[in-house]
């Protein structure tokens, strides 16, 4: 692409044939590019070049930055207790979480993720009596959409798990289970959304039908609080949370703290009792229950801190090899001459 | 997309219906087409009869498109190119629900906006091609049409038509000229347009036409001609007139080509033969090669291989499709089942390769190429905005006519340059002269006073003020009126063809055909002789203030053979005296022989002058009685009469008057070089560029600018001189040279080895010119203290790889014929390729484009050709880079270029500067580019292994959508264009850092590869890195982190800013633009990213937007920022401990020069920079001393027009009725010239106006006219003016007696202060006169530095060099001090 036109170019005349008047004063003019710092390339510019005297610092003061990070993330992360499935319960005073675990089972897959119709969730009409079409093979059912349409919502997690404490006198004391606030605010107030509101479900589902695998209707899956019964049933909220790994967890519940002084689950013996609904020998699948404290970086995470410190250590390592090289080989002269 | 003219035919269908209808079918049909127009028949004032022929019309359409076409021609077009089918490709491939893994508009929004980039610049170039197109076509003829001038628009023009053409006007149409308002039907053109020849040509119209004279009768001619088809040789036209029962044959002489314009002319008329597209013009416009560089077809190598990445990539995860889909998959179909029409995993593995395909395209960067465009965009217009290569004198800016080349400007290893014009200023001055065996011109003591430059006008109103000299005694000898010097200028003021217009009193303007002659005929202008005006019989002079009229009885012409011209002149006391000049050697054995002792003299003078590089005539006369002139006059007629052998006939009869001349003495011109052509030389050498210069020209004349422009020096080892005129011979002297190369460069080294006691003795032979032959015989003599080791037989061609010494092969145009031969070139080559300097000489337009391709054939190297005329076209476009100087000759060579400027000097500082940083951003560039893409990419190959393989991807699709168009592609683009590691006057100090360039170190497979792992690397760490902590991390209330959006928005983060992190860590020149790019692109992230998560968006599409909250819920977790710095740092702190080892250990030049500017800066920030300010190099470096090479005389006579001239001029048909008339009229009233000058101021300006027929094309404004203005005195003092401060460093040339080490001059710069090395010298030297050139801001003369600073760079060994030319030197001492005589 030449960058300048004309007819002469082309043609081999001049744009302004002399005979035209005018064309003169036109040439006289100096076609001296402009003189500005951009078009000289002379912007003024920082310059930053890796020298000893920087790099060497960054890598120290990266090691030092690090390292203690990397401690207190240990730390803290120690002090998280995480249990599974048959856990001793701690004299944390904090709440404590009850997690489902999945191993083996593909929610990243990408014919399951995309298996779902946000519309539909979002209580969208036509979408509700007419899914998308990436909910097949769950789309319809004799005749009738399913609701909520789709792999993911088909193959919702339906164990029960009830935690029992037995206590001294060897009596079973129910733990009472919080089941809302276990889903992101955004799923459960903006994402999800009944069809007509939370009044009446039976009839704002009315033509649809169930997914295949469920037992009970969408709008029987906690019939005791509308507002947390149909889509925006936070057990299905969270499952339909598609995990980024084979390999998951779930919030189930929430044991919440009963006092300051009180342990939230005082040390004894307890019960965990499963109802198994869910098949997943046949994928070869895994079921595990954890329960976890959290801390204000969230829950048990060893790897983070063990991998801060030994970030921090090898820089501040490297930092010591680059420093005896710099010193020992350098071939830089410090004037300001250029050896040839 | 190059130029203008490469307009391909397959497009005039598309856009020019009616003239296909005209064309009737072209492509297929173009052999019909042929058949049918075997001769084209053309009758005047007859549209009817021509409207049969169907001939195209006069509308040129070099636009494609039109505003309909555009959109369905323009997307064809560019579907053609594989990048944008492969993603059109892809994106029906998204179309299959079963194959899609992304959304279409992730691929179709890239490639909306490739296209619509490309879309628009296409339509942008042709805006301005339908813009010329219409100023072209709208153009103002007038047609005589019913007897009547009718102004018509060009593109209605029509085959047939008569149209006159007025002074100065295009001519629109190729036409049979039929009449012209000067005598015989003659008239002039200038064909530079066309061409390239400056030179005015003239044409004549058949004399039965010429004859018709009005459009009256004009407009009853009905002449029909019948000639051949359209064609594209300009030189060459063939056809018949028939015109009242009369054939008339049609030559080339009688053709009016469209692109030329008419001069000296008032009016003419002429028959439109061929018209549009059919003219020589546009049938010459071809097509030209779009040329690709280097770093394209690797680049498209590159995309091949990551292609076939690609698909391996995809191959290894549809097999792991098909195992996990049979391991994994079917068992878990209970919650998610295959797909309707998939029942085996075969089949669901093959799905998902093509799924694959389409995530995984982005290592295949759509905006790749649309971004290499826009980079190379953005260096074009800094070529063309560069101040520093602007030339105030001729008001040409450098302009980057391809924008595709500019990386490989920085590559460039091999220079293949034209002589004339571009060497060389072609510009002859009048430098020195020898009268009556004393010489005059010399500069008698170059360390007195700066001798003045002579002031003419008090002696000579009519003096020519542009002219220069220096030696007022030959000045004081013409006052005086020594005889001798008054025959002299005499001389120079007859004996010439040049043709002199007045416009107004005094005003004289000489038109030459070469610029030899006006330089003499100038000369003599301003000694007192002035030539004012001829008739064919006569020729009007002042002299010494008197007016004089010569009768003009013969010219006797110039020709190549006899290498002279005669004039035969009666004065006008009835005295006939012939005056000839010419070349010495044929001149001086026609004298009288009582001249001898003034033979000699003159004789020494001579070589003198050839020693300095000037070229010489001898000069002489000879008194003719009546008698014998009566008795030559008769032979003269009948050897002009005779109908055979004229030529030789006529040859004897002037040889036969030839004869017994009278000495007067010897002219010498310069041929002056080009401001800074033996710096530019001696920097791009220092550059590792080898320079090779094919030229026209005669050896000697070569040679001659090879010394002076210091390619060729005295302290070279040695000069081979290749002049077999066999192909034996030919390889004789080219194995002769090779042996000798290989057994000088072994005594070097052996001398080398010994000590440095023997090579003074080892240099003995140093310079002087030997003809190969004989050499091998001479060399058995060496008397070299050791004798070279029996050299291992390694294989000659390793051995010639390492010949050290300075070489120079000079090849003339028969040998090299010979040479170029297929069985011959490989051995051309070896010989060639190891010499510093090649000059190839009388090599034609073909062959020089021969030695280009046979470089780029077996050197795989960059070449670089720059040339400034028509014969160096082939060259240009055969070269990797065509180089055009603008503003000498015609622009022909500038349109066949790449890169167009006026000055030589200019190529330093685009190829050292900005074709080096060009290729430098371009490097890292390409670097960055494939490794952010990889970086990008690869997370989903990693990813692929946790997702059962089933090409789900780990990012948000609108972040895969915008993260190569938004996110990264404005800091990248902004290091593309703005980067810079050293600046600009760094790299013109040290030309060393062009280097690696020249071995491409900067981005090769190598570095590739490296950028690919980086990439690879990053990706590792993007996708475990998040992996690892996010598995089991859960947010504050709980809530697991481990979730599809939460990875995805914290990968995408953590990507987005390790790719920043690394743009920062890449760009060395932070500008306020990079700064907002990086800046703004991180921001732009981050808010793009938190619209599109946000609710408002989800409201109204809920099935569009799912990551709705992600954005808030991932990034006000702790966890996830502390996981995005582990995942930065581990990125970054091994790329950044590797690139400080390669700094600390192993740096660059460009790295040391990059720290020394830091220091420097740290040191002393209050120095001024004005050191050396009035150090200001020459503008033409004096000659060096040649005389050393035992003065191989050349006489330079030069004239470069052709024969016939003189006849023309004897023949009256040149010469205005007008100005005969005036010059007679002068002649009747010669009663003085004082009076004359009074007579004509009183004549009114009409006359004046009618006298010289070309009023504006006196004024030097005119483009096309002022080259040969400033050839006759119009600009010449500008480049004078620039020398005149730089005295003092020439004198510091090493004056070859003294051997001691001078320090060179330039010290005073206090950065030199600091302790330097004895080699660093010479580069202190020329680096910080280039500095003081940056800072002098826009001086023209740019930097320039001393002779003597260039040796020393080039030549380390000062003391050798002294020696040698002391040895060898053989004139006499006064001649070593002309050096720098040019003052």
């Amino acid at each position: 692409m030449a960058s300048s036109y004309n007819a002469k170019e082309e043609d081999g005349h001049h744009s302004g044939a002399p005979a035209h008047g005018g064309a003169a004063a036109a040439a006289a003019k100096s076609k001296k590019p402009d003189n500005t710092a951009f078009k000289q390339q002379r912007l003024p510019a920082w310059q930053p070049i890796l020298t000893a005297g920087t790099v060497l610092p960054a890598f120290f003061v990266i090691g030092l930055i690090f390292i203690p990070i990397g401690i207190g993330l240990f730390v803290t992360s120690n002090n998280i207790r995480e249990f599974e499935v048959t856990a001793t319960p701690t004299r944390d005073t904090s709440n404590v979480f009850m997690y489902y675990g999945l191993s083996n089972f593909y929610q990243n897959h990408r014919r399951y993720v995309k298996s779902r119709d946000d519309s539909q969730l979002y209580g969208d009409r036509s979408a509700l009596t007419n899914p998308s079409k990436e909910c097949e093979p769950y789309r319809m059912s004799d005749g009738q959409a399913i609701a909520p349409c789709g792999a993911i919502a088909n193959s919702l997690f339906n164990d029960t798990l009830e935690l029992y404490h037995i206590d001294s006198n060897g009596t079973r004391n129910t733990i009472p289970l919080v089941k809302k606030g276990i889903a992101w605010w955004t799923d459960k107030h903006v994402k999800f959304r009944n069809p007509g509101g939370n009044n009446n479900l039976t009839a704002a589902f009315r033509g649809t039908s169930k997914p295949v695998n469920w037992r009970k209707p969408v709008y029987d899956l906690d019939p005791s609080d509308p507002d947390n019964n149909g889509f925006i049933n936070e057990d299905f909220i969270v499952w339909m949370r598609t995990a980024a790994l084979p390999t998951f967890r779930k919030l189930y519940r929430i044991i919440q703290k009963k006092a300051v002084t009180t342990p939230t689950l005082p040390s004894g013996r307890y019960v965990l009792n499963i109802s198994y609904n869910y098949p997943v020998l046949s994928f070869d699948g895994r079921k595990r229950m954890i329960l976890s404290t959290i801390s204000w970086m969230g829950g048990k995470n060893p790897f983070l801190g063990i991998a801060y410190i030994t970030v921090g250590s090898i820089c501040f390592f490297l930092g010591v090899v680059l420093l005896i090289i710099h010193h020992k080989y350098d071939t830089r002269n410090n004037s300001a001459d250029i050896p040839n | 997309m190059t130029v203008l003219k490469e307009i391909p035919e397959k497009w005039f269908p598309v856009v020019l219906p009616l003239q296909r209808k005209k064309q009737k079918g072209l492509g297929g049909g173009k052999s019909k087409k042929e058949r049918k127009e075997e001769e084209r028949r053309v009758r005047a004032n007859d549209r009817e009869y021509n409207e049969k022929f169907q001939y195209a019309s006069n509308c040129i359409m070099t636009s494609k498109y039109n505003i309909i076409t555009f959109l369905p021609v323009n997307l064809f077009e560019q579907f053609q190119e594989v990048a944008n089918t492969y993603f059109l490709f892809l994106l029906i491939l998204q179309l299959i629900p079963q194959i899609s893994s992304l959304s279409w508009f992730t691929t179709i929004v890239p490639l909306a906006l490739v296209l619509t980039i490309t879309a628009v610049k296409d339509a942008t170039d042709d805006y301005f091609r339908h813009k010329s197109d219409n100023q072209v076509n709208n153009r103002q003829s007038q047609v005589l049409i019913r007897g009547l001038l009718q102004n018509e628009k060009w593109m209605n023009v029509r085959v047939g038509d008569i149209i006159k053409l007025e002074n100065n006007q295009f001519v629109a149409a190729d036409l049979l000229l039929l009449s012209s308002s000067e005598p015989h039907g003659l008239c002039y053109i200038e064909t530079a347009e066309l061409d390239g020849e400056t030179n005015m040509k003239v044409r004549q119209s058949v004399s039965v036409t010429s004859e018709l004279g009005d459009q009256n009768n004009l407009s009853s001619f009905n002449g029909e001609v019948v000639c051949e088809p359209p064609n594209n040789k300009l030189d060459r036209f063939c056809g018949t007139l028939y015109w009242r029962d009369k054939k008339y044959t049609l030559t080339n002489q009688n053709m009016l080509l469209r692109g030329c314009v008419l001069r000296n002319t008032e009016a003419c008329y002429g028959l439109v033969i061929f018209a549009g597209p059919d003219t020589k013009l546009m049938q010459n416009s071809g097509r030209t090669k779009f040329k690709r560089t280097s770093i394209d077809r690797l680049m498209n190598t590159l995309v091949l291989w990551i292609f076939g990445f690609l698909v391996c990539m995809g191959v290894i995860l549809a097999i792991g499709n098909a195992v996990w889909e049979r391991e994994v998959g079917s068992l878990f179909q209970s919650y998610l089942p295959w797909d309707p029409p998939v029942d085996n995993f075969l089949f669901n593995a093959f799905l998902s390769f093509w799924s694959y395909v389409i995530i995984l395209n982005t290592v295949v960067p759509i905006s790749l190429y649309v971004s290499v465009e826009v980079i190379r965009l953005g260096h074009s217009y800094f070529i063309n905005w560069d101040q520093h290569m602007f030339c105030s004198q001729c008001n040409t800016a450098a302009e980057a006519r391809t924008t595709t080349l500019n990386e490989e400007l920085g590559q460039v290893e091999y220079i293949f340059s034209d002589k004339t014009g571009t060497l060389t200023q072609n510009i002859m001055s009048f430098n020195k002269c020898s009268i009556n065996g004393q010489t005059f011109g010399e500069i008698t003591d170059p360390l007195g006073p700066q001798p003045k430059r002579l002031d003419f006008t008090p002696f000579n109103p009519l003096a020519d003020l542009d002219f220069c000299f220096y030696d007022d005694t030959l000045l004081e000898s013409v006052k005086v009126g020594d005889l001798h010097t008054q025959e002299f200028f005499r001389l120079l003021s007859l004996c010439h063809t040049v043709m002199s217009e007045e416009k107004s009193e005094g005003e004289l303007v000489y038109k030459a055909q070469s610029p030899d002659e006006g330089a003499l005929v100038t000369a003599a202008r301003n000694f007192g002789f002035v030539f004012r005006s001829r008739t064919p019989g006569t020729i009007s002079t002042t002299e010494m203030g008197r007016p004089a009229t010569y009768t003009l009885l013969a010219i006797l012409d110039f020709n190549n053979i006899r290498k002279r011209m005669s004039v035969i002149v009666r004065n006008a006391e009835g005295r006939i005296r012939l005056y000839c000049k010419g070349a010495d050697t044929v001149l001086l054995e026609r004298l009288h022989p009582c001249n001898q002792e003034l033979t000699n003299i003159t004789s020494d003078h001579l070589n003198e002058y050839a020693a300095d590089g000037l070229r010489t005539l001898a000069l002489a006369y000879r008194d003719l009685t009546e008698d014998e002139w009566e008795a030559w006059s008769e032979s003269h007629r009948c050897a002009d009469k005779a109908t055979d052998c004229r030529e030789d006939r006529l040859a004897a009869a002037y040889e036969q008057i030839e004869q017994d001349m009278m000495l007067l003495g010897a002219t010498a011109i310069e041929d002056k070089l080009q401001e800074g052509v033996p710096e530019t030389i001696a920097v791009l050498s220092l550059a590792n560029i080898k320079i090779w210069v094919l030229t026209g020209d005669k050896q000697e004349t070569a040679v001659n600018i090879g010394y002076s422009c210091k390619m060729l020096t005295d302290d070279m080892t040695e000069v081979f001189i290749i002049s077999g005129h066999t192909v034996q011979s030919v390889r004789q002297e080219l194995r002769r040279a090779r042996e000798r190369m290989i057994e000088l460069s072994q005594t070097r080294d052996a001398v080398k080895e010994a000590g440095m006691e023997g090579w003074g003795e080892a240099y003995f032979t140093g310079n002087g010119l030997r003809e190969g032959d004989g050499t091998g015989g001479r060399a058995k003599q060496l008397p070299c203290p050791p004798p070279p080791p029996p050299p291992p037989p390694p294989p000659p061609s390793n051995l010639m790889d390492n010949i050290s010494g300075e070489f120079a092969l000079i090849i003339n145009g028969h040998s090299l014929a010979h040479a170029l031969e297929a069985d011959m070139e490989t051995e051309f080559l070896s010989t060639a390729c190891a010499c510093k300097a090649v000059i190839c000489c009388r090599v034609t337009p073909l062959q020089k484009a021969q030695v280009v391709e046979l470089i780029k054939k077996h050197k795989k190297a960059v070449t670089l050709a720059i040339g400034d005329g028509a014969n160096d076209v082939s060259m240009i476009k055969s070269a990797h880079i065509g180089v055009g100087i603008s503003g000498q000759e015609g622009i022909q060579a500038v349109l066949a270029s790449d890169y167009s400027f006026s000055q030589f000097r200019f190529l330093q500082r685009l190829l050292l500067v900005h074709g080096r940083w060009s290729y430098l951003r371009m490097c890292r560039f390409l670097c960055y580019f494939f490794y952010k893409n990889f970086a990008f990419t690869m997370v989903h190959f990693w990813f692929g292994f946790f997702c059962g393989f089933s090409a789900q991807t780990v990012y948000d699709q609108y972040f895969i959508t915008l993260y190569n168009i938004v996110y990264t592609s404005l800091p990248v683009l902004a290091m593309g264009i703005f980067d810079q590691d050293v600046p600009d006057h760094r790299s013109l100090e040290y030309p060393k850092l062009y280097e690696p360039g020249q071995l491409n170190l900067l981005f090769n497979k190598k570095e590739f590869f490296i950028c690919i792992a980086q990439g690879i690397y990053t990706s590792v760490v993007l996708f475990f890195v998040p992996y690892a902590v996010l598995s089991d991390a859960s947010q504050s209330n709980g809530v697991p982190l481990a979730d599809y959006q939460t990875f995805a928005v914290t990968t995408a983060t953590a990507l987005v800013i390790v790719v920043s992190v690394q743009i920062a860590l890449d760009t060395g020149f932070w500008t306020v633009i990079n700064h907002v790019c990086v800046w703004g692109s991180l921001g732009s992230y981050f808010t793009i990213m938190f619209a599109l998560h946000s609710q408002s968006l989800f409201r109204i599409f809920p099935n569009q937007f799912h990551f709705v909250g992600s954005a808030q819920s991932t990034l006000l977790q702790p966890v996830v920022w502390l996981t995005i710095a582990l995942a930065t740092a581990i990125c970054i702190v091994p790329v950044l401990a590797f690139r400080f080892l390669k700094l600390d250990l192993k740096p660059q030049l460009s790295d040391t020069v990059r720290y020394t500017q830091l220091v420097r800066q740290k040191k002393r920030k209050p120095v001024g920079r004005s050191v050396g300010g009035a150090w200001r190099g020459t503008g033409s470096v004096s000659e060096g001393r040649l005389g050393a090479r035992g003065g191989s005389r050349r006489s330079g006579y030069a004239f470069a027009h052709q024969e016939g001239f003189g006849e023309l001029i004897t023949s009256g048909k040149n010469m205005r009725l007008s100005s005969m008339a005036l010059a007679s009229f002068a002649s009747r009233h010669s009663s003085g010239w004082i009076d004359t000058l009074r007579r004509k101021k009183h004549t009114p300006p009409s006359t004046s106006g009618e006298c010289s027929p070309a009023p504006s094309c006196v004024s030097g404004s005119v483009p096309p006219l002022s080259n040969s203005s400033s050839v006759l005195g119009g600009s010449q003092d500008t480049p004078i003016e620039q020398e005149t401060g730089t005295a003092p460093a020439q004198n510091t040339q090493p004056v070859p007696s003294s051997s001691s080490q001078t320090p060179p001059a330039i010290v005073p710069d206090s950065e030199a202060a600091a302790p330097q090395g004895q080699a660093q010298a010479p580069n202190a030297g020329v680096f910080n006169s280039s500095a003081v050139k940056c800072h002098g801001g826009d001086s023209p003369g740019g930097w320039t530095l001393s002779l003597s600073t260039v040796q020393e760079a080039l030549f380390g060994w000062k003391g050798i060099a002294a020696r040698t030319s002391g040895s060898n030197s053989h004139g006499p001492p006064s001649v070593a001090k002309e050096t720098s005589q040019i003052e």
